[in-house]
């Protein structure tokens, strides 16, 4: 008799988060087996590339310093996406919610004139506005006119985008930048700290780790949190239970927008002191964030940590630029794996796969 | 020696463990070659999971499958089509888009190469579909088809697949009494051809008519296997239930009458913009049970929307205890203690993946003691949960399951803990014992006689004749959205209430 392998698929009706755990670990792992092909292909051996990356991102106090310096816009919009997605409201628009912070804080600092020590307070509170408001536009349509989510969250960065072109090489354009497409540098109380010879805003860094407990906290103790809960794995049994769906789809909105204006804050607040062209100030951290919230799957306390990942995966970029000669955008390559081999493997979260001989 | 002659199947000690519950513990169960043999137990007696082991789609812990004598591992449905054994399951698993013919050959390699050869393959199903008086038309996708239809393609799809053993799991719970005669008919030619087939219910009737065996099956073991001929309806139930059943439910005779709910000439739209309620107005008195027969689709599900605030009339008032609710909103009426058992418990009445203590709050987490301020008090909430579920019997491991591991009755009973906690004014019940077996059902019928005698007025809105004329005061007909006459349930004449749902007015109603 001819033995062959085969294999049965069950269902699983409940997850363990340990489980969770190993899937997620496994999907990056294949990830990284997938991507080393392409280092391949340059002509770099994968494992030398691995060696350098990770290196360059955790080995180093410099390296280090760049994952956290990366981690902290991925954590602020990745808080806020989690929140998002709990309430099945799917916000692609991240990045174009940082740039409308990063623009509002950058109009505070340089037009509005407040005194020093208002001004940070003040940008932030700005910042957080300015995203907040070009979140709430989609949520708004999609509760009064059911427009999809996805496309409008979408195009509204592109809006986005061209508008902080258009700021800076028109009306916002600085004086003092010698032609170049960017703002005067802000004034020097309109600089957030950074930790010793790090690019680490750390102002920044708390304000993030503060709201992932406080996110955690409402979705699991609160009552917003439980209305969050019941519309995302149920909206009929929602509105049976009298639950609004537009006033909670305005709160996760006016959250996930509002934090990526805050990260929108802390890079040109941090990191440039000036606002200029739109892939200067975010290369993509609002993308990047989607992948960062589902990796944590929707806890916004997991935020923390796949954050960090992520972090050092840009930083890695770096590395692959500066040591290896190879473009930055492989990352993207790395990124849109793990992305892809995530959500494959949630089929493995709800079925248990097994293999076996049979004649 | 044991014999394994004449059975087509022998599962010997077949154990099947989920997380917190035994399903199957150690079932030994013998089918007969050419019998129907039924498998009769209450919702979560391990009826299905004993039959998903037997086609393949659980791996069972422990037992074995023997099928004509040779031992057998079924790893998967594909091993299953193999030993010949099919299954048409409660919901179909069919393609909607695609036609008969595309359903009926869907993974299967016929013709040549990546190319169908429809001609032969249309000969062959038609052969069979006129052999056992399963017509249906092969070119007509699936969605076109009625429920009954589809059932018919989903038996030909077992037969095209040449079994000779076929599973099916509570067939009869969505078909017309008309299809399920027609389906027992065909039943019966299948067996008498050499087919032998499992039937799985949870209906007395149904046992009597169609099984030649019947295997009781309890809280995931065999009770007993009876030849049907030498058994009963009243000592099936009792096998089944494990306790004597009350057929007959005691009321006791309307007190006092202070009017909770007054209608006066509702309209209401449906979903596609169409009038589902024209005029409808009645009284509806504390203490009274008024139930509203019609066919579906007459305005039943409308007018039970409307009185819990989820759809808004466009003519008419209404009043609850002499106040004007007309257009509240689901959290107004809420407010207001009205309580709303819904027809789709699943999709409406819980949230599957949160646990039975948060489904339990559902309506009552804004409020003091299960929140103060913003923050949810999750001592309140699982003591709660813990009243709740020793006061309706809720089967389950602890109050952190999540509802969707419950079964029918026991979501159910979560449902009624949950509106009826606290003491309603008005209860609006849809279909509340619609799939749930006796024991469950029972229950269900006595927490609303217990809240009828407390004063809560009670409208029932239901398909079940027999329900609505045993727990009933008074009866309203809806046809097309209008009250064909209120009648009174003592007096009523089961024939005179069918005429009415066929648009026939009431004597003596005044038009």
């Amino acid at each position: 008799m001819k033995r062959r392998v085969g294999f049965k698929v069950e269902r699983i009706p409940i997850v363990s988060g340990r489980v969770v755990f190993f899937v997620s670990l496994l999907a990056i792992l294949a990830a990284f087996v997938v991507a080393g092909i392409f280092f391949q292909i340059y002509g770099v051996s994968p494992i030398r590339a691995y060696q350098l990356i990770l290196r360059g991102s955790l080995g180093s106090r410099f390296g280090l310093a760049e994952t956290v310096r990366r981690a902290i816009p991925l954590l602020l919009c990745g808080v806020g996406l989690a929140i998002a997605f709990r309430a099945l409201f799917w916000n692609i628009g991240a990045e174009g919610q940082l740039l409308m912070g990063a623009v509002a804080a950058a109009g505070v600092a340089l037009f509005s004139g407040l005194p020093g020590p208002l001004l940070l307070p003040a940008m932030f509170i700005g910042g957080f506005i300015g995203g907040a408001a070009w979140g709430l536009i989609p949520a708004i349509l999609k509760v009064m006119l059911g427009l999809n989510d996805v496309i409008t969250t979408l195009m509204m960065n592109y809006i986005a985008l061209y508008f902080v072109e258009w700021l800076i090489h028109g009306p916002w354009k600085g004086p003092t930048a010698r032609g170049f497409a960017y703002t005067d540098t802000f004034p020097r109380s309109a600089w957030l700290p950074t930790i010793y010879n790090t690019r680490i805003h750390w102002p920044t860094l708390v304000l993030g780790l503060f709201l992932a407990v406080v996110m955690y906290v409402m979705v699991t103790r609160t009552r917003s949190g439980f209305e969050i809960r019941v519309i995302g794995e149920n909206p009929d049994a929602a509105r049976f239970a009298g639950i609004s769906q537009l006033k909670t789809t305005l709160l996760v909105m006016l959250i996930s927008g509002g934090f990526a204006g805050l990260a929108g804050v802390g890079e040109v607040a941090g990191i440039h002191q000036r606002l200029l062209g739109p892939t200067n100030i975010s290369m993509g951290y609002g993308y990047t964030a989607i992948i960062v919230a589902w990796l944590a799957r929707r806890n916004p306390l997991a935020v923390i940590i796949t954050s960090l990942l992520f972090g050092a995966i840009m930083t890695g970029g770096d590395v692959i630029k500066v040591s290896l000669g190879l473009p930055f955008q492989l990352i993207n390559v790395f990124n849109g794996l793990i992305l892809f081999f995530l959500i494959g493997s949630e089929i493995l979260l709800r079925y248990r796969i097994s293999f076996l001989l049979r004649s | 020696m044991d014999n394994s002659e004449g059975y087509a199947i022998e599962l010997r000690r077949i154990v099947k463990r989920f997380p917190g519950v035994v399903a199957n513990d150690g079932i030994d169960l013998k089918v007969r070659r050419g019998e129907i043999h039924c498998l009769l137990g209450e919702n979560g007696a391990g009826k299905t999971t004993l039959m998903r082991v037997l086609y393949g789609l659980y791996r069972p812990d422990e037992g074995e499958i023997i099928l004509n004598g040779q031992p057998v591992q079924m790893t998967s449905p594909r091993a299953a089509l193999n030993h010949h054994v099919g299954m048409v399951h409660q919901h179909f698993r069919l393609v909607p888009t695609l036609s008969v013919e595309e359903n009926i050959v869907l993974g299967l390699d016929e013709g040549t190469g990546p190319f169908m050869n429809f001609r032969k393959t249309r000969e062959k199903i038609s052969a069979i579909a006129n052999e056992y008086g399963l017509s249906v038309d092969l070119q007509t996708k699936v969605w076109q088809l009625t429920v009954g239809q589809q059932q018919r393609v989903e038996i030909l799809k077992a037969l095209y697949r040449k079994v000779n053993i076929l599973i099916m799991d509570e067939p009869t719970s969505v078909l017309t009494p008309q299809e399920v005669d027609q389906l027992f008919t065909t039943l019966r030619t299948l067996v008498d051809d050499g087919l032998t087939i499992i039937f799985i219910t949870h209906k007395l009737d149904e046992v009597i008519k169609v099984s030649d065996r019947v295997t009781v099956l309890r809280k995931g073991k065999v009770v007993e296997t009876l030849l049907t001929t030498e058994t009963d309806k009243p000592t099936l139930a009792r096998l089944m239930v494990g306790r004597e059943v009350v057929f007959r439910l005691e009321k006791s005779p309307l007190e006092q009458r202070e009017k909770l709910l007054e209608v006066n000439d509702l309209h209401v739209l449906n979903d596609r913009g169409l009038p589902a309620l024209r005029g409808v107005s009645f009284d509806l008195f504390g203490g009274e049970i008024l139930g509203v027969a019609g066919v579906s689709g007459n305005g039943q599900y409308e007018l039970a929307e409307l009185l819990t605030g989820l759809r808004k009339s466009t003519k008419g008032r209404v009043f609850l205890a002499k106040k004007e609710v007309t257009n509240c909103s689901a959290r107004e009426m809420n407010n207001l203690n009205v309580a709303h058992i819904p027809a789709e418990r699943i999709r409406m009445g819980i949230v599957p993946a949160l646990s039975i203590r948060e489904n339990l709050i559902l309506k009552k987490y804004r409020y003091f003691p299960f929140s103060q301020r913003e923050f949810l008090n999750n001592k309140e909430i699982e003591e709660n949960a813990h009243r709740a579920m020793s006061g309706y019997q809720i089967a389950a491991p602890n109050c952190e399951t999540p509802a969707k591991l419950l079964s029918g009755g026991n979501i159910q009973k979560v449902i009624l803990a949950r509106e009826l906690s606290e003491n309603p004014c008005l209860i609006v019940a849809v279909h509340p014992t619609y799939g749930l077996d006796i024991g469950a059902t029972e229950q269900v019928r006595q927490v609303i006689l217990a809240q009828r005698e407390r004063g809560a007025a009670t409208l029932l809105i239901s398909e079940d004749l027999d329900e609505i004329m045993t727990l009933s005061d008074r009866i309203l007909v809806l046809f097309n959205g209008e009250v064909m006459g209120i009648l009174d349930a003592e007096s009523a004449d089961i024939e005179e209430i069918g005429l009415m749902m066929a648009g026939t007015r009431h004597k003596g109603e005044e038009l």
